[in-house]
């Protein structure tokens, strides 16, 4: 009996092009930057195919900032080690803070969003900090517990608004204002991101997860790494929490709700972690699969956690890993 | 060997002590380490050589006693800072950064605030490329720069190959003393052969180098200095003949002929 | 006095509720985050019962709730997690997950509003030192004590008891020994689960069974295994009791809202002035090098 085995062969361009960027014809360079095209230009586009379907407009926003949320976590979790169950914390700042920036002192929208980003990123950071040398389970505990602080001291102090939340916060002044802005972060954020993680920094951050002991040894403080690297992720929730706030022109104790901690968490391990793009795509698929399963309330939330526990037990590699694969790798039989 | 530097204490090691639970790993153990020297630490194994080199780097902190450095006392600063002023070292259990090619390891330490303060290695560009410098450091310590070594993951590298770059870890900082744990453990005659030059070498360039180890023969060809523990103690320092030659030594490698 | 008295009963109630969720962690290393959906599920199944079938005898529709939360501990285990047993994220992730699923497909199920109680025990009310409580409180206090004591005397002198501190110690000692690992974390989630699901038929008389509760059960479990140190006992008892009597006091002099926010506030202080919490043992030798 023939024995045959799958055999897996990486394609020629790829290993000449990997880090050493050795391009010399049109169809390399097309091999190189056409996925990324793909996605620039598709997202890019979509506004305008979005005019036939208005009602989805809104979701497609929301889908963006998820997919910020999903970057944020996706670096946190595999490039840094730190399991951030609390994403909402951080959106429930950087929505606060602009809402307070928006309607409490009447500073206008493009100064309002720029400035709750960095000044939440701030707080974010400074509020994680004692959590910082924690590791594992104990930093996923406690991060669990930081959007729930959040809701309980709001609504026991009757700060902000209380249970009704700020209103009156100003909308943006045209919807492809509404739009671009969020894809253009997106972007900037996501090629920036890749990038970042491989720049010498970046390798130090992965260096952290790696093996933090040896980058102590070296003469670097993780506890300092760890907290550029959060400042980083917030910043990102952040610029979601405020664009939302001001998206529905309401900040409310919604905004720490479990959506915006478990959505892009379920979105990482869907899309492949590690891989930043497969964050996105995750959330570009989850997001809209949740306005579909509006209709369930609730219900929701199981069939994601059936998703991901499903996801995580099969250990699948996630879509971006496999497409990767499939499109650097030739696959044929071979005789054994 | 290393006689006329008697006056130099670049590291002063007073009365280290430290308990896990009721286990006394390290008891009352002193020693001073002369600048340029080799300093060997053997003992057999569970005599606490491990856990000298973590109180005096940091990464525990000792129950009583001291640690100078150049007349200052460290004891107790975190392991970055110690790492800062100029203490590096080697982990017995090599754990490279799994998920980068070899060069890229060195990255992490190049970048540390030591090795941007002092500049580039060896007189090369002070923020210049890291990569280039990265390479020019794993070619001296032993890595065939034309080879494909050097860009391999290093997950996939030979034990010895993972040795080395623990060391050239170490140097990337450009250190003045260098904590070897263990580094000839698991390494074939041959690959020892190849590392004792490099050892040498570090030693002409002026770092002080502290040697755990219980392969004897090797460090012997090595170390200006021993000293011996045994379940936490030192029981004899000196001259490698001296060492060797002491009842207490052969009674710990050997067992007490007395039972 | 009141104080005294009312920060006893909180504390025992606290350290019910976590007991669950410390055993499992220190047998199996596993963080049971489907620690307040089985509780919940145990309070939902016996008032179906009750309900549902007219006439049910309540000991026994409370020994098929425990028995039946013990189950699912042990299918989530069997199914789920063995296989990704040792990777932490994922373990927290998968048990975050059921526990959502559960908790939200109750709440989507019409687990909502005042309507779902169980009855209390023995109704009526007594009056210490001048305090009057109501007989269930005073029950929680004995049989949380009790339980204690159970637990403690199975862990130090029963064989499979026995087996469990030993996985607890040195897995893989333990398993050379012949004790297999899967076998006792099987074991030690069936009964962190019915932990959760005893608590639940206890406390959840005083009040509606909700998927609050639930949420709040797996925070002030985690709050206080957290304080007191992962997987330990003695640490679990002490924290329970801080927590407890902060509690009472915030509530006596501030007001009931900051309850969660003393806990959380706890927990942070902890973790800042001692990491690896009171009584927990930070591995060092292994951990750090």
């Amino acid at each position: 009996m023939e024995m045959m085995r799958k055999e897996r062969i990486d394609r020629g361009i790829k290993v000449r092009t990997e880090g050493i960027y050795a391009i010399s014809a049109m169809k390399e360079i097309l091999y190189l930057l056409g996925p990324r095209l793909l996605l620039i230009v598709g997202v890019l586009l979509l506004p305008f195919f979005l005019e036939l379907a208005p009602y989805w407009k809104r979701v497609i926003n929301i889908m963006f900032v998820y997919s910020l949320l999903a970057l944020a976590f996706d670096f946190l979790a595999n490039y840094v080690g730190l399991v951030c169950l609390g994403g909402a914390f951080f959106v429930g700042v950087g929505g606060y803070l602009s809402a307070i920036f928006n309607s409490y002192f009447h500073i206008p929208i493009y100064i309002s969003i720029p400035l709750a980003t960095i000044l939440g990123a701030i707080f974010c950071t400074l509020t994680i900090l004692p959590c910082l040398p924690l590791r594992g389970v104990y930093f996923a505990i406690v991060t669990l517990m930081y959007p729930l602080l959040a809701t309980r001291v709001i609504e026991a102090l009757n700060i902000l608004g209380g249970t009704n939340g700020i209103t009156g916060i100003a909308s943006f002044p045209h919807e492809y204002v509404e739009q671009y802005a969020v894809i253009f972060v997106m972007l900037i954020c996501l090629f920036g991101m890749r990038r970042f993680v491989n720049e010498d920094i970046g390798l130090v951050i992965r260096g952290v997860k790696d093996n933090d002991q040896a980058v102590r040894a070296s003469g670097i403080s993780i506890t300092y790494m760890k907290t550029l690297a959060v400042f980083i992720a917030s910043l990102m929730c952040c610029f979601g929490g405020a664009y939302i706030a001001h998206l529905y022109m309401w900040a409310g104790l919604s905004l720490f709700a479990l959506d915006f901690s478990i959505i892009p968490i379920a979105s990482v391990v869907i899309g492949g972690g590690g891989t930043l793009v497969g964050a996105v795509i995750g959330s570009f698929i989850l997001v809209p699969l949740s306005e579909f399963l509006r209709f369930f309330g609730t219900f929701r939330i199981v069939i994601y956690c059936a998703l991901l526990t499903t996801f995580i037990i099969l250990k699948s590699e996630g879509i971006m890993v496999y497409l990767q694969r499939k499109y650097h790798q030739f696959e044929r039989w071979v005789k054994v | 060997m290393g006689k006329g530097m008697k006056d130099n204490v670049i590291i002063s090691v007073k009365g280290i002590s430290k308990t896990f639970g009721g286990l006394k790993a390290l008891i009352d153990v002193s020693f001073d380490v002369h600048e340029g020297e080799i300093y060997g630490i053997i003992g057999p194994n569970g005599s606490g050589k491990t856990t000298l080199i973590n109180c005096i780097t940091g990464f525990i902190k000792p129950n009583a006693g001291q640690v100078f450095f150049q007349g200052r006392d460290i004891t107790g600063l975190a392991p970055h800072k110690i790492a800062h002023i100029g203490i590096a070292r080697t982990f017995q259990i090599m754990r490279p950064y799994y998920t980068l090619p070899a060069f890229k390891n060195l990255i992490i330490p190049l970048w540390s605030p030591r090795a941007r303060k002092i500049g580039g290695w060896r007189g090369g560009g002070k923020h210049g490329d890291r990569d280039t410098v990265a390479v020019d450091i794993l070619e001296e310590i032993g890595f065939e720069r034309d080879s494909r070594v050097p860009y391999k993951l290093a997950s996939t590298l030979p034990t010895g190959y993972q040795k080395r770059l623990e060391l050239a870890r170490c140097i990337a900082l450009r250190p003045q003393i260098i904590f070897c744990d263990e580094v000839f453990s698991g390494l074939s005659m041959s690959e020892i052969a190849s590392m004792l030059p490099l050892i040498e070498k570090l030693k002409m360039d002026g770092i002080t180098l502290i040697m755990v180890e219980h392969r004897l023969r090797e460090l012997f060809r090595v170390a200006d200095r021993v000293m011996a523990l045994n379940f936490g103690e030192k029981i004899a320092e000196g001259d490698y003949t001296e060492v060797i030659e002491d009842k207490r030594v052969k009674e710990a490698y050997l067992g007490s002929e007395e039972v | 006095m009141e104080i005294l008295i009312y920060g006893i009963i909180n504390s025992v109630t606290l350290a019910l509720i976590s007991l669950g969720f410390t055993l499992v962690y220190s047998i199996s290393r596993l963080p049971n985050f489907a620690h307040g959906a089985l509780y919940i599920t145990t309070g939902y199944i016996i008032w179906l019962f009750l309900n549902k079938f007219e006439g049910f005898p309540y000991p026994f529709a409370i020994f098929i709730g425990i028995a039946i939360t013990c189950i699912i501990g042990a299918l989530i285990y069997r199914f789920i997690l063995i296989r990704i047993r040792g990777m932490e994220i994922s373990e927290i992730i998968a048990t975050y997950a059921i526990g959502l699923a559960i908790l939200e497909g109750l709440r989507w199920g019409g687990l909502r509003g005042m309507t779902f109680t169980l009855p209390v025990f023995y109704p009526g009310t007594v009056e210490i030192f001048g305090v009057s409580i109501d007989y269930q409180r005073i029950i929680i206090v004995i049989v949380g004590i009790c339980t204690f004591i159970l637990l403690y005397l199975f862990t130090h002198f029963n064989k499979i008891g026995l087996a469990l501190r030993g996985i607890a110690q040195d897995e893989r000692a333990a398993m050379m020994l012949g004790i297999d690992s899967d076998t006792t974390a099987i074991i030690s989630l069936a009964i962190g689960s019915g932990l959760a699901g005893f608590a639940a038929i206890l406390l959840l008389p005083l009040g509606n069974i909700i998927v609050e509760a639930g949420y709040n059960v797996l925070i002030f479990a985690i709050a206080v295994c957290v304080i007191g140190g992962l997987g330990s006992w003695a640490g679990t008892v002490l924290a329970s009791f801080i927590i407890g009597f902060a509690q009472i006091l915030t509530e006596a002099f501030l007001s009931t809202h900051y309850q969660m926010v003393v806990a959380l506030l706890a927990i942070i202080i902890t973790l800042l002035v001692k990491p690896s919490g009171i009584f927990g043992k930070q591995k060092e030798l292994e951990e750090r090098v």
